[in-house]
């Protein structure tokens, strides 16, 4: 069992300029699988994820962890759905959490750059992180949010913008990260991805999470009616 | 359009031979803006950095006021720093009055505004762009800032380098506070306004070529440094 988990969320509310984005929330987690938050756009998935890490301001509510707040965050990392490329080469991008976490730069560069060869990056380290390609942008904000050997990542709409071969190869990158222990909660609106990859769904709709469980259960007997819908491709609102 | 001529000719002269005068006022231009520059850079860097990352209370009000210092008026800013260091004032006893340092001081006051303005746009920008990210990473504020002003390195350099065309071609704060004093403070621009004053258009037009081809040099030296607009860089 990870240090961080049992997550408890109970009430848990955000807004942004008087704008209500998500919530009353409860939600209990256990880490166990990976957990996809899923619903369709708009749905309140990213800011849920956003406010679990803590990013977004939680106005009511509590979200608790097995550790305190403070700790819980140096143990998560988080990527983005459009992910931050920093003005710097593919390799500095890669040790940057490691630098600000007090690692010599020599070691964190020889991290780093294990880390773009095992994500397929090795022939990239050199150049601008804003040059390579979406899926190697991605790649990057993967091994950037590994490298400090995170309990739990945060990963919203990790491949919305990619196609199937790059896809599959982030899959295979977070299959990898979850054997070794890493925790995952992703979001998707990808029906496909979350059947594949899901040992837990919490299915969110107008901000708020209207369905949760296993996964098998999720997909073969949603209870309600909108997940239903959802899981049959039709329009949700 | 003979004395443009003429100035064209005894500026290349004045160049070729080496001109031990010219030398020395246009190092002491030199001397005297860099030092001021680096000084300011210290200053506005940091503040840029301050404003783009912290929230506190009238902080839109402070970049308010850092723009419209960006137009501050050289000649009330030498005003203000000859009657600080004058003899009578509260700074009179260090004795700066006609000194180079009081020349450095007057620019340092008149390029921290435009410098930490124009840093100040680039690393808002790019804290927009890093904000999320350096939150999730549970980054300190001192790591934010110098994260921020790594990465914006060109965009400072370029900053610099709009407070240094400004330093080296100020003359109103620097003609009060230096006095103009021969081999003291004398400095390209203040013997410019020196000769146009006596008449000898040619050798005003002749000192003010060196300061323009100097200034553009500087400036290009330090873009092919700095690796601006390089393939494949920011």
């Amino acid at each position: 069992m990870s240090g961080l988990f049992p997550l408890r969320v109970r009430g848990a509310e955000t807004s942004r300029n008087g704008v209500h984005l998500v919530g009353p929330v409860d939600l209990d987690l256990d880490g166990q699988g990976l957990c996809v938050v899923l619903g369709p756009n708009g749905s309140g998935k990213t800011t849920l994820l956003r406010l679990l890490h803590g990013i977004a301001r939680l106005r009511r509510g509590q979200i608790s962890w097995a550790c305190d707040a403070k700790q819980a965050r140096n143990r998560q990392a988080f990527v983005f759905q459009r992910p931050v490329m920093m003005r710097r080469n593919v390799l500095d991008n890669i040790a940057y959490p490691l630098v600000v976490r007090g690692a010599r730069s020599r070691a964190a560069r020889a991290e780093a750059l294990r880390w773009a060869e095992r994500m397929g990056l090795g022939d990239l380290v050199a150049c601008q992180a804003g040059v390579l390609s979406g899926g190697e942008q991605q790649k990057l904000a993967l091994a950037r949010a590994l490298i400090t050997q995170p309990e739990l990542v945060f990963l919203d709409e990790p491949t919305a913008s990619l196609d199937g071969r790059a896809t599959r190869e982030i899959e295979t990158v977070l299959a990898d990260a979850q054997a070794a222990g890493t925790r995952l909660i992703l979001s998707t609106h990808d029906l496909g991805q979350a059947r594949r990859l899901a040992a837990h769904v919490v299915f969110m709709l107008h901000g708020r999470v209207h369905e949760t469980g296993s996964a098998d259960a999720f997909f073969d007997r949603a209870e309600t009616p909108e997940a239903r819908a959802f899981l049959q491709g039709d329009i949700v609102e | 359009m003979t004395e443009l001529w003429q100035g064209l000719t005894q500026a290349f002269w004045l160049m070729v031979t080496f001109d031990p005068e010219l030398a020395e006022i246009a190092l002491r231009s030199l001397r005297v803006t860099f030092t001021a520059l680096a000084i300011a850079c210290l200053i506005a860097f940091p503040m840029a950095a301050i404003l783009a990352v912290r929230r506190f209370r009238f902080r839109r009000t402070v970049i308010a006021v850092l723009n419209a210092l960006m137009g501050l008026p050289p000649v009330v800013v030498g005003l203000v720093v000859y009657v600080l260091v004058s003899r009578s004032g509260p700074f009179g006893a260090l004795g700066l009055l006609f000194t180079p340092k009081a020349m450095i001081i007057a620019q340092v006051i008149i390029i921290v505004p435009l410098i930490a303005s124009i840093a100040h746009q680039s690393l808002r920008d790019i804290w927009a762009e890093y904000h999320d990210l350096l939150i999730s990473m549970n980054v300190t504020q001192r790591q934010k800032m110098r994260t921020l002003m790594w990465d914006a390195r060109r965009a400072l350099l370029t900053a610099a380098l709009a407070g240094f065309g400004r330093g080296i071609g100020e003359v109103g704060a620097i003609m009060i506070v230096g006095g103009n004093i021969d081999q003291v403070t004398r400095v390209l621009t203040t013997a410019i306004a020196l000769e146009t004053g006596k008449g000898d258009f040619a050798l005003a037009l002749a000192l003010g070529f060196v300061l323009i081809g100097l200034a553009v040099s500087v400036n290009l030296m330090i873009h092919w440094l700095g690796q601006t607009e390089r393939e494949g860089r920011w």
